[in-house]
């Protein structure tokens, strides 16, 4: 007999064969192992056709390579099927309900993808004369264009290659504004909540980190943020939603008090998906803000890459925003590439080439596909999906701070208390539930955190299934005795939990011959 | 729209359950003043079919170098990418997965990300490979900052004929820190000609090839870093290079860094691509990014985790490595199943086609009346002196459908000298038509 999500339903304690037995591939049916490429190769077959070299007496500056490296050769088949085999042992968003806090883990859609590889933009090079590529530049330009106005910001910029290239952007332009005045500013007021990118960050930049407690409330400490402002604070770096999932609602009183000491204001924007279309940066007073195209703006997170990250600027930090820009004028379209001219206090480059024009495409192509519109409404959902799991929860699971959140809800490990279970052991357990599970002890500020994004894309009956399983397991917790359960989970994974503290003790970081090392 | 589920009633009894009136309500956090009332002034939502139509006619304006015999380089380089490839980081698993975090759910990623490692520290001769970086440059820029975490020193001298933006995102990088760079004159001529290497200094950075496409031996330069007690950071902007060409390791490097664009990953107009950073065994702690280990699960199986994460932010925070997060994910996997599918049968052979189909075209252009060739030794790339300022002929060239190079004023606008001079690629995309047609071009033009 099914239930109604298709499982097998067993009457409890009936027992049932959990321990599975080995079989001899150490496959299990569609669970497919593959050793690593290096133990598949067979000198003699090759997985590419290439035509044979002109004759020409080589002019290698007698360099030429004489050892073997020690790659494998393989034909395409093997080559295909090993990467067959090895993506199905990946979750995915595609693949089911990814409500990593933080992570905003939205639908990517395919025709972003298909953009990104039509002719003329997959396939341009970017040293090619203006001339051209002015589609590629007007697309650039249109890109920045759409993100100044659902910022309200003036200026973009677009180079930096994930969220904490953005932040190093937008420090750097602050450090620049300031050392034009002629002034040395030595701190940075950093929230205890921040992503640890802001703090390495701001060390980068030769600051000081500075951390500012938070209320009862979860918001940043208003009166002790106060406090620590003075001629020597450079800004603030404050994420916004927060990483509690809340709004910071002293945001102008704050952007106004550093401003007032003399200091910018630095928005890490990893949570804007919450507020689009709903405020604007520009309205709140904040100097620079960088996007994480794949977070908001829907671009693929690849297993850990590439991002893309352009950064906001306030007509204070505009002058000194990072080469190359795109300009526009009666001409059509033109890089400003050097330090120089209109660019003469910019802070220089941070990045070989333009950007991530791969991610420019596939985000451009995303907002037109929502429009002002469906922007707006993706702050909604996502921020609608969130309460609702919010409030689903909050009997089982206890909130840290009362009321709405923005688009993640935040619980702590109190309700689990006594039961021998642990965060990490009830994240384990939704992997064997069919979940990724949400992120785990961040922020840092509450203890044994679970922070919940569900994002936009997500149906109903997806949240209700969700909900249904986390008061399940967290019943099981506390009424079910048996904290191995807990502890053994994930059982049904292509691995069980792995020794982590071993492989740093240890660190095998590549594969060897046999008989080396 | 397409990518959003709800019905409004389905919005309206979520509301309920919440206890709201109304989605206002879940944004009163909002200040007042700073709240949106109304739409953004942005047009509305569009059809697929729109879309489609709308990207398709910004690409019509951009002339392909799929259908023009293109010689571009400088530090992107165009190579023929198997079908295989992009197929296969276009399936959802790789595609719409996040960084792994959860190994149990995550070993596609991860052991892809073990033999990504495995695959560049064999290349250049290195022990160990991190996870990759954001592309080149900012490998270049974390090399001379673990290098300085290494030694201790604070000081490091950049070679002139490094590539300018390596050089300018090193330094940029380096402005705020207690760090400080020397750079060399670029000198399309001579041999880099590394100064005294002082007490003070924690590395010395090398590209090789170089950007004029001279292959040096560096193996004395290496000696004399390592007496001075300095490291030696080697550059590779062309990875195919390394299947003709003695590995910087063997040469002594201890830290390489490279751009695997070469490898796997299309132009796309300078990014997203794909930073290596490889280096010696010793120094792994000292190592910028995400790295990927081996280790065993409870059940004694061979699997990956991502380890020696007390060096990075999210642990150190203020006192990490560096402050980078993501990693370039999805092209590492593009560079390791072309690398896959090639083979040492296949990149050795790769190389070697690069390495002849550009020496027979410079020789070619070197027969060219006023024109020569200045490189003695190259791989694929080589520098060409022309009577006129190379930013014109290009243009003249791209009048006439033809990519034919990067002018090195393009690079270094300043330096009036260099102006005649053009840089030349020659891969394995280009026939011996398109070589005709360039020279036939050259001739025409000059």
């Amino acid at each position: 007999m099914l239930n109604n999500v298709g499982r097998q339903t067993r009457p409890e304690g009936a027992g049932g064969d959990t321990e599975m037995p080995e079989t001899f591939t150490g496959n299990r049916a569609l669970n497919l192992e593959t050793p690593l490429i290096f133990e598949q190769g067979v000198p003699g077959r090759i997985g590419v056709d290439l035509p044979e070299p002109k004759k020409v007496k080589a002019k290698l500056g007698g360099l030429a390579r004489k050892g073997r490296i020690g790659l494998p050769d393989l034909s395409e088949p093997q080559v295909l099927r090993h990467y067959v085999r090895l993506s199905r042992q990946n979750y995915s968003i595609d693949a089911g309900f990814y409500p990593l806090g933080s992570c905003t883990m939205k639908h990517n859609p395919r025709i972003n993808e298909k953009a990104a590889r039509m002719p003329g933009l997959g396939d341009i090079h970017p040293l090619q004369p203006e001339s051209t590529v002015q589609g590629a530049l007007a697309l650039v330009y249109e890109l920045a264009e759409w993100l100044k106005t659902i910022t309200g910001m003036p200026a973009v910029a677009m180079s930096p290659a994930a969220g904490a290239h953005g932040e190093l952007c937008g420090v750097m332009a602050m450090r620049a504004a300031h050392e034009a005045r002629g002034e040395v500013r030595t701190r940075i007021l950093v929230p205890e909540s921040a992503h640890g990118t802001n703090p390495a960050t701001a060390a980068l930049c030769g600051y000081k980190v500075d951390s500012v407690p938070a209320r009862a409330d979860g918001r940043m400490d208003l009166e002790a943020f106060e406090a620590k402002l003075g001629p020597d604070v450079a800004g603030v770096m404050l994420t916004n939603p927060n990483t509690c999932g809340l709004f910071e609602n002293d945001i102008r009183k704050i952007a106004d008090l550093v401003h007032a000491a003399g200091g910018y204001f630095y928005c890490d924007g990893a949570n804007f998906n919450a507020i689009l279309g709903r405020t604007r940066p520009g309205d709140l007073g904040v100097d620079a803000m960088h996007i994480n195209l794949h977070k908001t703006f829907s671009t693929p997170h690849g297993g850990g890459g590439p991002g893309s990250g352009p950064v906001v600027l306030s007509d204070a930090l505009a002058p000194f925003a990072p080469v190359p820009y795109v300009v526009k004028d009666d001409n059509g379209y033109r890089l400003q590439e050097d330090v120089e001219g209109d660019a003469a206090q910019s802070f220089g480059r941070m990045k070989t080439f333009h950007g991530q024009m791969g991610m420019f495409i596939r985000a451009l192509a995303y907002m037109l596909s929502h429009g002002a519109d469906g922007l707006k409404q993706i702050a909604e959902d996502a921020v609608l999906n969130a309460n609702y799991i919010r409030v689903g929860l909050k009997d089982v699971l206890h909130t840290p701070f009362d009321g709405v959140c923005m688009h993640e809800a935040l619980f702590d490990d109190s309700t689990l208390k006594d039961t021998g279970v642990s965060t990490l052991d009830i994240a384990k357990a939704m992997i064997d539930e069919g979940y990724h599970p949400m992120t785990m002890y961040f922020p840092l500020v509450v203890h044994g955190a679970m922070l919940v994004e569900p994002t936009e894309s997500e149906t109903k009956e997806t949240l209700d299934l969700f909900i249904g399983t986390m008061r399940h397991l967290v019943d099981k917790a506390r009424t079910g005795n048996d904290p191995d359960f807990f502890k053994n989970a994930p059982r049904y994974s292509p691995r069980r939990r792995l020794d982590e503290t071993g492989a740093a003790r240890k660190p095998i970081l590549r594969w060897a011959p046999e008989g080396t090392e | 729209m397409r990518y959003l589920p709800h019905t409004d009633d389905e919005r309206r009894a979520m509301l309920e359950a919440i206890g709201v009136g109304s989605v206002d309500d879940l944004f009163t956090d909002i200040p007042e003043e700073a709240r949106l009332n109304g739409l953004l002034d942005l047009p509305g939502h569009a059809t697929e079919m729109e879309v489609d139509a709308r990207m398709r006619a910004f690409g019509a304006e951009n002339l392909s170098p799929a259908a023009a015999p293109s010689f571009l380089g400088a530090g992107a380089y165009r190579h023929h990418v198997p079908s295989v490839v992009d197929h296969l980081i276009q399936r959802s698993e790789f595609l719409t997965a996040y960084t792994p975090y959860q190994p149990e759910i995550s070993q596609g990623t991860l052991q892809a990300l073990f033999e990504f490692q495995t695959q560049v520290a064999m290349i250049t001769g290195m022990d160990v490979a991190n996870a990759s970086m954001y592309d080149g440059a900012t490998s270049c820029a974390e090399a001379v900052l673990m290098a300085c975490r290494v030694t201790r020193r604070k000081h490091a001298i950049l070679s002139g004929n490094l590539h300018p933006h390596y050089r300018d995102v090193t330094r940029t990088t380096l402005q705020y820190t207690e760090f400080s760079v020397e750079e060399t004159d670029v000198d399309p001529q001579g041999k880099t000609d590394i100064p005294e290497i002082g007490k003070d200094i924690a590395c010395v950075v090398v590209q090789n090839p170089d950007f004029f496409g001279r292959i040096q031996d560096l193996t004395a330069l290496a000696e004399r870093c390592h007496e001075a007690g300095a490291l030696l950071v080697v550059v590779v902007t062309e990875v195919v290079s390394l299947g003709a060409m003695m590995s910087p390791g063997e040469m002594g490097a201890d830290i390489v860094v490279g751009e695997g664009q070469s490898i796997g990953v299309p132009l796309s107009f300078g990014g997203p691509y794909v930073g290596l950073l490889a280096t010696r065994q010793k120094f792994v702690r000292q190592m910028p990014g995400r790295l990927c280990g081996e280790t065993v699960d409870q059940e004694g199986k061979r699997g990956f985790v991502l380890t020696l994460s007390t060096r990075e932010q999210h642990i150190r925070r203020e006192k990490a490595t560096s402050n980078i997060c993501t990693n370039a994910g999805l092209c590492s996997l593009a560079f390791s199943i072309h690398m896959s599918l090639l083979g040492e049968a296949g990149f050795t052979k790769l190389a070697e086609i690069n390495h002849a189909a550009a020496v027979a075209a410079a020789e070619e252009i070197d027969g060219i009346e006023g024109v020569s060739v200045l490189n003695d030794s190259f791989f694929n790339e080589f520098t060409v002196a022309l009577p006129v300022p190379a930013e014109k002929v290009v243009s003249q060239l791209a009048d006439q459908g033809i990519l034919g190079g990067v002018p090195v004023s393009r690079l270094v606008p300043s330096q009036k000298d260099l102006e005649n001079l053009l840089l030349v690629t020659v891969t394995e995309t280009n026939s011996s038509d398109d070589v005709a047609k360039l020279v036939a071009a050259l001739k025409e033009v000059i």
